[in-house]
Parts: C-alpha cells; sequence; structure tokens
C-alpha cells in the first residue's frame, strides 16, 4: 500500500479552498495508492480554517506566517514523521490539475525520487504572464548551468517527493520562492528528477504569492539562492 | 604635533563614556542584554575612555599610520565598526528567523496530532478516523 500526502498550502484562500479539496478527494486512484490531502493553513486571516474543516479535511494551522517556503516544509515533514511514502505539493489556488496527480505517483513509482509537473514540455494550457515566462527561461540556463539538466518549467510547485528527498527537503528548504533552488539542491544531492508535461489553469481567485511587481527582486534573490545552494552542497560534500 | 584638548571637554568625555559603561554593564546584570552582544559594545566604551584620558593619542595614532586629519580616522574607524556590528546583527537575526521557522512548524504539526488523539478519544468515529483511516478512501482494483 503506497500512502501519498497531498499537501496543500493555503493562505486566504476560502474562496478557492473548497473546490480544490473537492477535486483532490474525488480522484480516483488505483486500488494500491491512497491520497490524503493536507491543508496548511498559514496563518490566514479569513475563513480558510473553517471552510476546510466544513469539508472533512485534514489541516494544520501554522501559530504565525511563514511563507510558502515554510508552509510546504511543514507539509513535507508531517509526512516524513507519518510515514507516508510520497508527498506532493498542491497549490490551494485551484492552478494545478488534479487529475494529474496519479500521473505523478506512477512516473514516480518508475524510480524517480522527483517529478515536477511541468507547463512548458507541451506549451498547453495557462503558463503564466510574459515576465515570468522570461524568468523561466533565465532560470532554466542557470540550472542548466549548475547542475547540467534541463528543467522546462522550473518554477513549478506541482511536484512529488519521496521519502530520499523528504528527509532532505526537511534539512533544507528555502523560505520563499524555493521552487528553482531546491532542484539545485536535489541535483546536488544526486537525487533522480523527471519532468512530465500537464496543463495548469489560471488560478480562480485572488493574487498569486509572485506579483509583476516583484519580479526584478525574485530573479535577484532566486540567482542568489541557486548560486549559494550549489556551492554549499560542494562544500558539504568536501 | 601637539593639540591640547581643552580640558572641559575631555572631562565630559569621560564621564559619557564611563556613564556608558555603566548602562551596559546594568543590562548585562538585568539579563537584558547577553553578553555575547556587549562584548563590542564594550570594547568601542573602553576604546572612548582611552582617547578620553589619553589626550594626544588619537593624534599620534592618525600620525603613525598617515592620516592627515585625525578626525577622518575616527569617522572610518567608527562606520567600519558600524557595519561589522550590522552585520553581526543580520547574522543573529538570520539564526533567529530559522529557528523561529522550525519551531513554528512543529508547535503546528504537534497541534495538529494532540488534536488528533482528543478527536479520537471523544468520539470514536471522530475526524481523525475518517481523514486517516484507508477504507474511507474512494479505490477500486
Amino acid at each position: 500500500m503506497i500512502k501519498v500526502l497531498i499537501v496543500i498550502p493555503a493562505f486566504n484562500e476560502e474562496k478557492n479552498i473548497a473546490l480544490v479539496i473537492e477535486k483532490v478527494t474525488s480522484i480516483v486512484t488505483p486500488y494500491n495508492i491512497i491520497i490524503i490531502p493536507l491543508v496548511i493553513n498559514d496563518a490566514s486571516i479569513d475563513g480558510t480554517a473553517e471552510v476546510v474543516l466544513k469539508n472533512n479535511c485534514m489541516l494544520i494551522n501554522l501559530p504565525v506566517n511563514l511563507g510558502i517556503g515554510g508552509v510546504v516544509q511543514t507539509g513535507f515533514k508531517y509526512a516524513l514523521y507519518n510515514g507516508y511514502d510520497y508527498a506532493i505539493q498542491f497549490d490551494g489556488d485551484g492552478q494545478h490539475p488534479a487529475d494529474k496527480i496519479v500521473d505523478l505517483i506512477e512516473v514516480a513509482l518508475q524510480g524517480y525520487d522527483v517529478v515536477i509537473g511541468s507547463r512548458f514540455i507541451e506549451n498547453k494550457g495557462y503558463r503564466s504572464t510574459f515576465l515570468r515566462r522570461i524568468g523561466i527561461w533565465y532560470f532554466k540556463y542557470i540550472i542548466k548551468i549548475f547542475c547540467g539538466i534541463t528543467i522546462y518549467d522550473c518554477t513549478s510547485g506541482f511536484r512529488i517527493l519521496n521519502r530520499k528527498a523528504l528527509e532532505i527537503v526537511s534539512e533544507f528548504y528555502p523560505d520563499d520562492y524555493p521552487e528553482p533552488v531546491s532542484i539545485v539542491l536535489y541535483k546536488q544531492k544526486q537525487l533522480k528528477i523527471k519532468e512530465i508535461p500537464v496543463i495548469m489553469y489560471e488560478r480562480i481567485e485572488g493574487k498569486s504569492s509572485i506579483r509583476a511587481f516583484n519580479t526584478i527582486y525574485y530573479m535577484i534573490k532566486v540567482t542568489l539562492g541557486l548560486f549559494f545552494t550549489f556551492f554549499r552542497a560542494i562544500k558539504n560534500r568536501n | 604635533m601637539e593639540t591640547i584638548v581643552p580640558i572641559r571637554i575631555q572631562i565630559i568625555a569621560i564621564i559619557t563614556s564611563l556613564a556608558f559603561l555603566i548602562y551596559i554593564g546594568r543590562l548585562i546584570l538585568k539579563e537584558k542584554l547577553r553578553e555575547e552582544y556587549s562584548i563590542v559594545w564594550i570594547i568601542c566604551t573602553l576604546l572612548l575612555l582611552i582617547f578620553s584620558i589619553w589626550r594626544g593619542g588619537l593624534d599620534i595614532i592618525s600620525h603613525f599610520l598617515g592620516v592627515y586629519q585625525a578626525p577622518n580616522l575616527i569617522f572610518a574607524g567608527a562606520i567600519f565598526a558600524i557595519f561589522s556590528y550590522l552585520l553581526h546583527l543580520s547574522v543573529v537575526v538570520s539564526n533567529l528567523h530559522e529557528k523561529n521557522k522550525i519551531l513554528t512548524q512543529e508547535l503546528a504539526i504537534l497541534k495538529k496530532i494532540i488534536e488528533d488523539i482528543e478527536n479520537n478519544k471523544g468520539n470514536k468515529k471522530g475526524s481523525i478516523q475518517s481523514n486517516n483511516s484507508p477504507e474511507d478512501k474512494k479505490t477500486i482494483n
């Protein structure tokens, strides 16, 4: 029996979260796979927690706001402590396709440590704003320089991690904008990474954590993060 | 090169330095300031005190280092000291930030576990069972 935790980070998502939970719980899985959704409420100031409980879903309430990296890491730690085989990050804003969860698990079962759902392999569906696409293109080359692999959608948070990867991320996970930086981390720890094509949707309501206003800051911060994660890993290996 | 510092400002400088040193000591005694963060302050205050007492000292050192105007040496030294200490504070804050994050996460997970236990105790068909038991999940063969 394979237990998979669906980690759903949520910050002020009372309008979207019910639909997201419904989508995840209505997934039909093969008989040997159990998926269990877990919403992590990042100290929301709206009714996110009540909506989650009303939908009879597991909930962890963070007492103070941690930001996306800290929230997702909480879910990964929970999965690790409670004996789950895999954890999937699944955003609470409705962008990630629930019907691809089983695909992620099945690819991971083929022996990959990390499987990423990518928007840019088949270039279908919602592919983010122009500025963000430039950023993603830029990170693709930086990651190629550092790691020697091409990840088409390094900012995608839709990914599955096995226990080996969970152990690594519960030790260290970047605070904000963790997605590109963690790829360098996985590669440095010699995890097997695989990308599969998925189609994403535009968020249903509310604002993304990354706004156009912050793009320059985002790019500088992530570049620094990539750079230092790379050299930290080299230092630790020696 | 002998410039005489007026005695009045010298006394004021000595008194101020001493008062500052005493204040730091009081903060440590009352456990409002940890020793490791007070070392920098004590050293700086002692330097101030030394130069308040040793009147020609600053000129001698400036001359020795090749600085033409003694006040420039003070500014350069003070700014460097401030930057170093700010960097040190950033390190302290980063450290606190990391520890704070870990504590928050562990606390939230523990709260979740306790809630699960209480729910289980309260009513046998509590939410934990419907959430955690595999039998309730839709499965196909």
